[in-house]
């Protein structure tokens, strides 16, 4: 395994920011991401790890990533909510790595859900 | 799905919903060719009425929705090399799924990205199961357990996105000699 003593290394550059995130718990932004056949068949893994990915360049501190079920609307897999507190869920459809840097960018970043995405636009 | 990389991720998504503490993935690719992909887990387990219905991909109630397309089409891709799959199960100690596959049928899909797999059920599932990985080729051999990764945090989440990065690298490296030139 590529040396465990890495991990120690991660592990001092963010438990100070782990320990700040505690105490604003309900602060955060929380994205989902379909994980149940229909999304791994129409390619939610590649976009959880992109966003994993634009998170981690990006440093953003108060977003969570997790994972549901299958919500019944399949043809639309892959699908990601974004919830931001205080705002209303935002579904994106379609999702693709290449859409996920503009929607951390517009939406997570500076507030503003990138409305072409959404499922809004895909059941128009 | 396009690979088997793709089916494991989904397998093993009924470990997780079956409440397992510990899941373990084994990968063994032998001198013949012959590929085994073998789930393990010590969740809820099935009844032998359940584990009769679940390769149906039309048993539509309730229960196996969660079930679902899951398991017949890894089964199908499976036997479409000559292999095959099977499940055992206990009702409250867990469930072993073995699949077989020929890497050198034509119908053999790829192994795709399995450290993307690994990473992606560990961030998604950051408190429980434990994971467990074992891949071997007659190349070499290599084991990840989440339990070791949780240690050396200590106190620090495994599904941190610097963590992410470190163990989708990490398992790259050691599994592409493994498998790297014949299935990947």
């Amino acid at each position: 395994m590529k040396s465990l003593a890495e991990l120690q290394a991660i592990r001092e550059k963010t438990l100070n920011r782990i320990n700040l995130r505690k105490e604003d718990e309900a602060e955060a932004t929380r994205v989902v991401i379909g994980m149940a056949t229909c999304g791994i068949a129409a390619g939610a893994r590649p976009v959880m790890l992109a966003f994993m990915d634009e998170i981690s360049k990006r440093g953003l501190n108060h977003v969570t990533v997790s994972q549901t079920g299958c919500i019944g609307m399949c043809r639309l897999e892959p699908m990601v909510d974004v919830i931001v507190p205080g705002q209303e869920k935002v579904t994106y459809v379609h999702m693709t790595p290449e859409k996920v840097g503009r929607v951390v960018a517009e939406h997570i970043v500076n507030g503003r859900p990138v409305e072409e995405y959404t499922i809004g636009a895909a059941e128009k | 799905m396009r690979d088997l990389s793709l089916h494991i991720l989904d397998l093993m998504q009924n470990s997780i919903r079956a409440q397992a503490k510990a899941v373990s993935l084994s990968v063994l690719l032998k001198d013949d060719g012959m590929l085994s992909v073998i789930i393990e887990d010590d969740g809820c387990g099935m009844s032998e009425e359940l584990l009769s219905r679940v390769t149906s991909p039309f048993a539509t109630t309730r229960t196996t929705r969660k079930v679902g397309l899951g398991i017949p089409m890894m089964a199908e891709n499976c036997r479409l090399t000559g292999g095959d799959l099977s499940i055992e199960s206990t009702l409250g100690v867990g469930t072993k799924l073995t699949a077989t596959l020929d890497t050198s049928s034509i119908d053999c899909l790829p192994l795709g990205d399995l450290p993307g797999t690994v990473t992606t059920l560990v961030t998604m599932n950051p408190d429980k199961p434990e994971f467990t990985l074992h891949c071997a080729s007659p190349k070499g051999e290599m084991r990840f357990d989440t339990r070791e990764v949780r240690e050396a945090l200590a106190g620090v989440p495994l599904n941190e996105p610097e963590v992410a990065a470190w163990m989708q690298e990490s398992l790259r490296e050691e599994i592409e000699p493994i498998f790297g030139g014949v299935i990947l």
